[in-house]
């Protein structure tokens, strides 16, 4: 499943990013280092909703749900004066692990149209409980000071520190990832996709992969999502908001949905235009929307496929 | 005011949510239905009718002219887009049209701030149908509201003897059970699918419209009730026009009751406190809730169209 070229891609921008403190130093501008770490963040994220997306068929419009749980998760355990990095970790894994498996039990058993209106409602219903938060400032948000403490071991409130340790942790679910699409699981995913009807002749369990892939899925958007309260140190439900799911969609399609890396470069490709173009126009919007529009009518493959060397690929879509 | 007139009042209002609801949906479920299309960018016709209307409203000074006028003036812009954007997408798969209809709504809210600002717009209740009438001794309604009720049941009905007894109404209906058979009988599909966009468009344009002067009009307005529209088709069966009818009653009244006497009732089995707090996230997630419910007993709606 790993191409050489894939996994050549994936080195180098790897060891890029890494690159990415030092440079940003050299030339005396630490906004950068911030703002790569964003782009990391959403990269796990978009590989987190690539997992099911990609692998498994399964079109989530509502994963900013799961970013905006772990959001939430850290945003008010800080709040509430806990701030063991060990205990948001537990919590957010928990917390969205369960919505995650409950969510999907309703999902999963659903396909095509109905799959993709049903997490954006789930998605929807978790806006509003956000926006009914009043104590925890509702609709506009609640602004809270301190990050993830993880005593000796980091100190994350260090701008190099934090980047490095959300590097980390975009290679390790990286190759968690890429473990899970090679393995047998990842396997019967791929079957299901490009077929359900003869995976589940074969015998295996088609709803209990589908639902498990789910929850593997939702886990890893809510870890992007408690580094992203990590990094603005602010929760809002403007985090669960059906847009941040699309965009996370749009991450996956500009990225390339057939590969386990193609959605960091998705995000990396939409954080990048969205920076650029408001920095010409406050009206960017217009011009993102049309660019969106084009990708998906003519580049559908995404980035991954338009950098060389275009040799080794593997066939996006399985037998029918 | 006693508490059943109030009911009474929250229970029209909620039907003329629903009604509204229903104009939007319709069109929505049918161009899903038949067209197999999920066009995202439904709510910004409705804004772009919204627009059309206030400024013509603002121009002549007369809503009725406002409504001629911004009717077809919806309709060309929804054709435009169409033929330079959603004609290419019927073949793909849904995904490509979310993303792709998406697109379309961050440009034309974009558009919409650009031309008319981003301060909202509002627009003035026809002078015949200012002012309230008296339901019950002491129990005022504004006329307006009735006036929509009574529009939004009309256009039902219209749609009614359009899809149940007319030739076109009996492709539309064919169409939304299986497109290839209609195809295959020889009928000109685009033709079909052109009259079938042509009325969502109107008709959301209609409701964007008609809401115009009780809602403030600003750019972003459409995304509110495509979502809601979403839940309404999802719970009606999609491509049913009786399944959207039924459900927009229901998630309009579901949602705008649940909204006035859920936290009061919640109030009175639990702490003020913990009521006022999850009173109203609650009553916002009511309809998902029962979304969810419907789907679980009936996984394709409450009345499923297609015959797969």
């Amino acid at each position: 499943m790993l191409t050489r070229r894939e996994g050549a891609i994936c080195t180098v921008s790897m060891a890029a990013l890494a690159l990415v403190p030092l440079l940003a130093a050299a030339a005396g501008e630490p906004f950068y280092i911030g703002f790569v770490a964003r782009i990391m963040i959403f990269g796990i994220a978009a590989v987190g909703l690539n997992f099911i997306l990609g692998f498994g068929g399964m079109v989530s419009f509502g994963h900013a749900a799961f970013v905006g749980l772990g959001v939430y998760a850290v945003g008010l355990a800080v709040h509430h004066g806990v701030s063991d990095g060990f205990v948001h970790l537990g919590l957010v894994v928990a917390l969205s692990a369960f919505a995650a498996f409950v969510i999907g039990a309703v999902c999963v058993r659903t396909s095509g149209l109905y799959f993709i209106m049903i997490t954006l409602a789930f998605a929807q219903f978790l806006y509003f409980v956000g926006v009914g938060l009043k104590q925890y400032g509702g609709d506009d948000g609640l602004t809270f000071r301190g990050r993830s403490d993880f005593a000796a071991w980091l100190d994350l409130a260090d701008a190099v520190t934090f980047y490095y340790f959300v590097w980390a942790i975009l290679a390790a679910v990286l190759f968690v990832v890429y473990r899970f699409v090679q393995s047998r699981f990842g396997m019967a995913l791929r079957g299901i996709r490009s077929n359900e009807q003869r995976i589940q002749g074969l015998g295996l369990p088609v709803f209990r992969y589908r639902l498990a892939a789910f929850v593997i899925s939702g886990v890893i958007c809510g870890i992007a999502g408690a580094l992203l309260a990590n990094l603005t140190q602010f929760v809002s439900p403007a985090y669960l908001h059906w847009t941040r799911s699309g965009d996370l969609l749009v991450m996956v399609i500009m990225g390339g949905f057939a590969s386990v890396f193609g959605p960091v470069l998705g995000a990396a490709l939409l954080l990048v235009l969205e920076e650029l173009l408001s920095s010409y126009t406050e009206h960017w919007q217009l011009l993102l929307g049309p660019i969106l529009i084009l990708v998906v009518l003519f580049a559908k493959q995404g980035l991954m496929s338009a950098l060389p060397p275009a040799g080794l690929q593997f066939k996006i879509r399985g037998h029918g | 005011m006693n508490s059943w007139t109030l009911v009474l009042v929250q229970a029209l209002n909620g039907l003329q949510f629903g009604m509204m609801l229903f104009l939007f949906a319709a069109g929505l479920t049918l161009v899903l239905g038949i067209m197999n299309l999920v066009n995202l960018a439904h709510g910004s016709l409705y804004m772009l009718g919204a627009f059309f209307a206030a400024t013509l409203q603002h121009w002549t000074g007369s809503f009725l002219i406002a409504l001629a006028l911004a009717l077809p003036a919806t309709f060309i812009a929804g054709a435009v887009i169409e033929a330079l954007v959603l004609r290419t997408l019927y073949v793909r798969d849904h995904l490509d049209q979310v993303l792709a209809t998406f697109g379309l709504i961050l440009f034309l809210n974009e558009l919409v701030r650009i031309v008319w600002g981003a301060t909202p717009l509002y627009m003035s209740i026809p002078p015949a149908l200012r002012g309230a009438v008296a339901l019950l001794p002491g129990v005022e309604y504004p006329i307006y509201r009735l006036a929509l009720i009574a529009l939004g049941l009309a256009v039902a009905l219209f749609l009614y003897v359009l899809v149940g007894k007319t030739r076109l109404g009996m492709l539309i209906r064919a169409g939304a059970s299986n497109r290839e058979m209609v195809e295959a009988l020889g009928v000109d599909i685009r033709l079909l699918f052109t009259a079938v966009f042509g009325i969502g468009a109107v008709l959301a344009a209609l409701a964007g419209i008609l809401v115009g002067p009780i809602l403030s009009v600003e750019s972003g307005m459409g995304d509110g009730i495509l979502i809601l529209a979403l839940v309404v088709i999802v719970i009606g069966g999609i491509g049913s026009i009786r399944g959207s009818f039924v459900a927009a009653i229901v998630v309009g009244l579901v949602d705008t009751m649940g909204r006035a006497f859920l936290p009061s009732l919640l109030a009175a089995v639990m702490p003020a406190v913990i009521a006022g707090a999850v009173g109203p996230a609650l009553a916002s997630m009511l309809i998902y809730v029962v979304m969810a419910i419907v789907l679980f007993v009936r996984p394709q709606g409450l009345f499923p169209v297609r015959s797969r």
